[in-house]
């Protein structure tokens, strides 16, 4: 009974609607994730910079009064803490893995400690006045029954987040630089005869990982919610890790997993409203991430059971034909 | 030569034009201390082929580094057309000219052939790639050169010969003029060198000059127009080929009277110790690897495996060794099943593994000499006292093993990783030899390690299977299979295609027919012979 209900909000617009404005700050920083993946460079801080770009935009915002200084000032401070992250890597040579989890440990402990100095509260920034970025309603489409609900007034990076997909793909495949930088991932010691800088090149992956993770973080506290809370990424750096791989390494493939991830969460949100206890459907979009790897993984493997089959019996007929040896 | 100059014995005057590459007193000590270069004049003149050989460690790659400018001389001057150069970086190399074939290839595998030979000089138009021209230009480079490649193939599915043919047509579609190829023939059948040495001809009669690093003395007579010899970081001469002997430039290299043969009495072959039925390998690609392998090895006799690498027998090498599940097939030890059994497994029924790569299946490098030499034994006695090892017993015979086996070092408990990758080998040789194998699986023994140390592996195993050990041994040197195998087969993509039982009186040529799949003997004459 109480079923049909959310099975009847689930396949409505505004459920839709709320897929995509949750997928938005995982897409965004999976982009990230999947360019440094790309380039050799795994940024596993992707959590970190979100977190801090969230805050600083916050912040800038409330302070300056506008919302366009805070996202810049958003942005900023990503790239600042991926080239952080690029300098300790690529220059001290530090282990990336080791690099990512401190930046990833400050950036907690960092914004709390901040929050807490210029609001006296360790728990969020509602006390602040800080602004969010505009929704777009398009004219005409806003009037198209159901689809004009599912993507009119959505908030402005739900929009960047499809547009930088688009972006990242003909940077990744259409551009030198994107070949550049696949080169470098796949063999640097190649790229580094023909003269491509791998350093360079991997600090460039890094900072735009940070740039995109940036947009995710400054989703979190300028569109979907309203102000920052402790904590609030909950995570969302890593998923979007997960979905680089689920989505082949692909943006477009890396933009679905996060949409899946993103479905999962606005599920868990829905199913809120029935008697099933909160922290059991909060786990719904983690379980969904773990499954889809498991189910990622056994399809490879059934790939590879299915050549194998084909080559026995490829065999067996060859046999049966008298070919032998 | 400059003025004042001495120049070296037997090197030839060219007086009126400068040397298109002219190295002076090059010294190059590395940030470890490792002197790589003491002292080097090195000259190559313009459209000649120079052929430079000397012993690994001799420094040649080095030199070549320097004059690709991967390192910088530590001191000494390059000229480049009697220019002196200083290159920061490969990239100024290339733009003088300058261009290197390496010798592990430096592709990008899921890139196409095109995509690999116009990296990083991309032809775009707005910012965006024009891969319809880049196709274009590869066809026609690769036409005027006469080096086959298919544009749009994916490198990760071409064969070496044509990889090789990529890295070249990427120098030349750089501009180079000048073409360092470090030792292109390691990976190369006989026919494919032969198809390398006329496409060098033809560069050559276009104009272009090419240095020719090689330890292969033949290719050098057959080849090169003058040949520079090196010897621990010193060039100890230059001279015309038609002057040099494959004895005096052995002697040169090695600076002793080297034994270029193998003294080997004959085999007397024993029982049956190894058997392989139809073994079959599909690898997570779907490629089928091994196609129904089957053969046998008897006690007392060295059999040789043939092929151009990558034609499976890594993974068949893997596979015996328990370091790989096969898809099919049987193999038994002395009538014990080891297939799909652990590295130990098979171990326990007296295997033993000399791997291909000693670096990362060979040796734990951080780990001491001792401990890399027990440690395919340290949980039996002697070794083993009670749940400890007792390392006095330990040192004993790593202290046994470093005398006998002429590991040069100072100390057994140091790592392995401050060892030379000559005695490296000796550790891995040391180990597998002392755990008195009935069957030992050589792959690859004496890859990269010096003449010397290669003169006393080799000695090593025609001693064992004289003791009366089957060996198996899968090596890219086709010389050296040759000269140690007793029984020789012939593997073309995972099937083998020709045995022959009497290895002396088969010719190189005839073998490569058969391990480019030219030749196949008919199944059941094979049968017999397997």
């Amino acid at each position: 009974m109480s079923f049909d209900v959310v099975l009847r909000s689930i396949f409505s617009a505004a459920f839709l609607a709320s897929v995509l404005r949750i997928s938005t700050p995982l897409i965004l920083p999976a982009l990230g994730g999947l360019i440094t993946d790309l380039s050799g460079a795994i940024n596993i801080a992707l959590e970190g910079i979100m977190l801090v770009s969230a805050f600083t935009g916050v912040i800038v915002s409330a302070y300056s009064g506008s919302v366009g200084l805070g996202v810049i000032a958003g942005v900023i401070s990503g790239i600042l803490i991926s080239y952080v992250l690029g300098w300790f890597h690529l220059h001290m040579k530090t282990d990336i893995i080791l690099a990512g989890i401190a930046i990833n440990i400050l950036a907690t402990g960092g914004t709390i400690f901040l929050l807490f100095v210029l609001t006296g509260d360790k728990g969020n920034s509602q006390s602040l006045a800080s602004g969010t970025v505009p929704n777009i309603h398009l004219p005409f489409i806003q009037d198209i029954p159901f689809i004009g609900r599912v993507i009119s007034g959505q908030h402005v990076f739900v929009w960047i987040a499809f547009l930088l997909t688009w972006l990242v793909a003909v940077y990744l495949y259409r551009t030198p630089w994107g070949s550049h930088l696949r080169a470098v991932g796949e063999n640097p010691d190649a790229a580094e005869t023909m003269g491509i800088n791998v350093n360079r090149t991997r600090m460039i992956a890094l900072l735009i990982s940070g740039f995109l993770a940036s947009f995710g973080g400054l989703t979190m506290s300028m569109a979907y919610l309203s102000f920052f809370q402790r904590e609030m990424t909950a995570g969302r750096g890593f998923i979007a890790l997960a979905a680089v791989y689920l989505g082949g390494r692909k943006p477009w493939g890396t933009l679905a997993a996060a949409i899946l991830f993103g479905f999962a969460d606005a599920l868990s949100h829905q199913l809120g409203s029935l008697r099933v206890p909160s922290q059991l459907v909060q786990t719904i979009p983690y379980v969904v991430t773990i499954l889809a790897l498991v189910i990622y993984n056994l399809r490879e493997q059934a790939i590879k059971r299915d050549r194998q089959r084909k080559f026995y019996e490829q065999q067996q007929a060859e046999m049966g034909s008298g070919g032998g040896l | 030569m400059p003025a004042g100059g001495k120049p070296p014995a037997g090197y030839l005057m060219e007086v009126c034009v400068p040397p298109i590459i002219e190295l002076k007193d090059i010294y190059k000590i590395y940030p470890n201390g490792v002197m790589a270069n003491k002292g080097v004049d090195f000259s190559v003149n313009a459209g000649e082929i120079h052929a430079l050989v000397g012993e690994n460690g001799a420094g040649k790659s080095t030199l070549m580094k320097i004059i690709y400018g991967m390192e910088k001389p530590t001191e000494g001057k390059v000229f480049v057309e009697g220019v002196e150069r200083h290159f920061n970086s490969s990239r100024d190399a290339i733009d003088a000219g300058i261009g290197m074939v390496h010798q592990n290839f430096m592709l990008v595998p899921s890139f196409t052939v095109a995509e690999n030979i116009v990296l990083g000089q991309e032809p775009t138009k707005n910012g965006l790639l024009k891969k319809r021209q880049a196709i274009d230009e590869t066809l026609q480079i690769s036409q005027q050169y006469g080096l086959r490649v298919d544009p749009e193939a994916i490198v990760d599915t071409i064969n070496v010969g044509m990889r090789q043919r990529v890295e070249i047509l990427k120098a030349l579609y750089r501009g180079a003029n000048i073409l360092i190829l470090d030792e292109p023939t390691a990976v190369l059948t006989p026919q494919e060198t032969q198809e390398l040495f006329s496409a060098i001809r033809k560069l050559v009669d276009q104009g272009k000059t090419v240095v020719f690093i090689t330890h292969k003395l033949r290719e050098v007579k057959e080849v090169s127009d003058r040949v520079t010899v090196m010897r621990k970081g010193k060039a100890i001469g230059t001279l015309p080929t038609e002057e040099a002997t494959r004895e005096s430039l052995a002697r040169m290299m090695v600076g002793r009277e080297v034994l270029m043969r193998v003294d080997k009495p004959p085999s007397e072959r024993g029982r049956k110790v190894m058997e392989v039925q139809n073994l079959s390998y599909v690898d997570e690609t779907g490629r089928r690897v091994l196609n129904n392998v089957s053969f046998n090895i008897y006690a007392g006799e060295i059999l040789g495996i043939a092929g151009v690498e990558g034609n499976g027998q890594t993974e068949l090498v893997e596979i015996l060794t328990g370091l790989r599940p096969a898809t099919s097939g049987d193999a038994l030890v002395n009538g014990n099943p080891v297939l799909n059994k652990t590295p130990r497994e098979v171990r326990m029924a007296k295997v033993s593994h000399i791997p291909e790569d000693r670096l990362t299946n060979g040796l734990a490098l951080e780990a001491s000499i001792n401990e890399n030499l027990i440690v395919d034994r340290y949980f039996r006695s002697p070794f083993r006292k009670g749940t400890s090892i007792d390392y006095k017993t330990v040192r004993d015979f790593g202290a046994q093993s470093i005398k006998e086996y002429g590991i040069l070092t100072p100390d057994g408990d140091l790592p392995v990783a401050s060892l030379s990758g000559g005695n490296m080998q000796k550790v891995i040789v040391a180990r597998e030899f002392t755990s008195d194998p009935e069957l030992l699986i050589a792959a690859q023994p004496t890859r990269g390690i010096d003449v010397g140390a290669t003169e006393f592996v080799r000695e090593q195993l025609v001693q064992k299977r004289t003791e009366g050990t089957a060996v198996l041994l899968v090596s890219a040197d086709l010389g050296e299979v040759m000269s140690l195998s007793d029984r020789i087969i012939a593997v073309y993509e995972g099937e083998i295609t020709g045995v022959f039982p009497d290895a002396e009186s088969l010719g190189e040529e005839e073998l490569g027919l058969y391990m480019l799949g030219i030749k196949k003997q008919p199944a059941e004459e094979m049968e017999v012979l397997l």
